[in-house]
């Protein structure tokens, strides 16, 4: 097996996985109707995205596995999402922020990972590119209007930004999978894509009237599989259909 | 500040060459935020093509108490429609 490109197809499709599944934790607690389906769909794109990452995973490890059990079956130290996806949906502002600060990153990974000379990964990538632009639009107008908006939401974006910020420099830690698949020009170097990204943040924040944090203590951790005290809940949850009742199927 | 958004009406284009039509109605604090509400609660299913949002303050209604005089008088007049002409064969969907 390729073990260098499944890591880093993991690498991609946690990512999307627990971002959907925080998001998907608002289906029907969204604060009104129509937010509550916006963040479902955005959920239900990202999902869509991560099992076209693990069939093409399930492809590369053979042995019958399938894309619901690179999904359900793995533990903790396993996923390689980033520490950001994990953190909880503490309040609207905490929510809309996370996705922001991801989605930003994403679509400028999958701007790359387009030209990926791996087929399957380019096709993705092509497919997904249209979904983010949207994500990092709504989430991007939700920024503004929460930060320039009353005293409150001001108030409470800015503290959702000021606690998110030491995770945004994990996104452009380059692990020893994604710098082979990048050599083979397969994969992203992300470490380039940094710059543009706090301009791109920089830049929205400024216009939304929020402060940019100062702090450069970051944490990491997460594409090692060493994650915070969040990922164990979040994969109880999600995992317990498939623990409880093995292969069970809709 | 208004505590509860204004309401809006939503009218979808199902396909290039057809008119839009009224989907529905949803609540959001701008037009920009009724486009994004419209087309996530709207077009999810591929709906449209195109998407209108009209304040449903400025629709200007007909007041259902004087559809006596706005509409009834029209029954009895049968030669305005357009029912007295035989239509060739070759012309459908008239």
């Amino acid at each position: 097996m390729k073990t260098n490109l499944y890591n880093y197809i993991l690498e991609l499709a946690d990512n999307c996985l627990i971002a959907g599944q925080r998001l998907g934790e608002l289906c029907g607690h969204g604060p009104n109707l129509e937010t509550d389906i916006a963040c479902t769909n955005i959920s239900l794109d990202l999902f869509g995205q991560t099992r076209g990452y693990f069939q093409y995973a399930a492809e590369l490890k053979g042995e019958d596995k399938t894309e619901d059990d690179i999904a359900f079956l793995r533990i903790e130290r396993e996923y390689k999402n980033v520490l950001l996806v994990e953190q909880p949906n503490r309040d609207f502002a905490y929510t809309i922020a996370r996705q922001y600060l991801f989605d930003v990153y994403h679509l400028l990974l999958l701007e790359k990972l387009q030209f990926s000379q791996d087929m399957t990964l380019s096709a993705i990538a092509k497919k997904s590119i249209k979904e983010v632009s949207y994500h990092v639009r709504f989430t991007g107008d939700w920024v503004k209007r929460l930060g320039d908006g009353t005293e409150i939401s001001h108030e409470k974006m800015q503290n959702a930004i000021d606690g998110l910020w030491t995770y945004t420099n994990e996104l452009f830690e380059v692990t020893e999978d994604a710098k082979i698949m990048a050599e083979e020009g397969i994969g992203v170097d992300v470490s380039v894509l940094k710059d543009v990204y706090y301009e791109k943040v920089t830049a929205l924040l400024q216009e939304a009237t929020l402060t940019v944090p100062a702090s450069k203590y970051f944490q990491k951790g997460g594409k090692s599989g060493i994650h915070t005290e969040h990922m164990g809940y979040i994969l109880a949850d999600m995992q317990y259909m498939q623990r409880a009742y093995p292969n069970m199927k809709w | 500040m208004e505590k509860n958004w204004p309401l809006w009406e939503i009218f979808v284009r199902s396909k290039n060459g057809l008119e839009h039509r009224h989907f529905g109605s949803l609540h959001a604090a701008d037009a920009e935020m009724a486009l994004e509400n419209a087309r996530d609660v709207y077009t999810r299913r591929s709906e449209g093509v195109s998407i209108w949002v009209v304040e449903s303050k400025d629709i200007t209604a007909s007041n259902p108490e004087n559809n006596g005089e706005l509409f009834e008088p029209a029954h009895d007049k049968v030669y305005r429609h357009p029912t007295f002409y035989t239509l060739p064969d070759e012309i459908k969907h008239m």
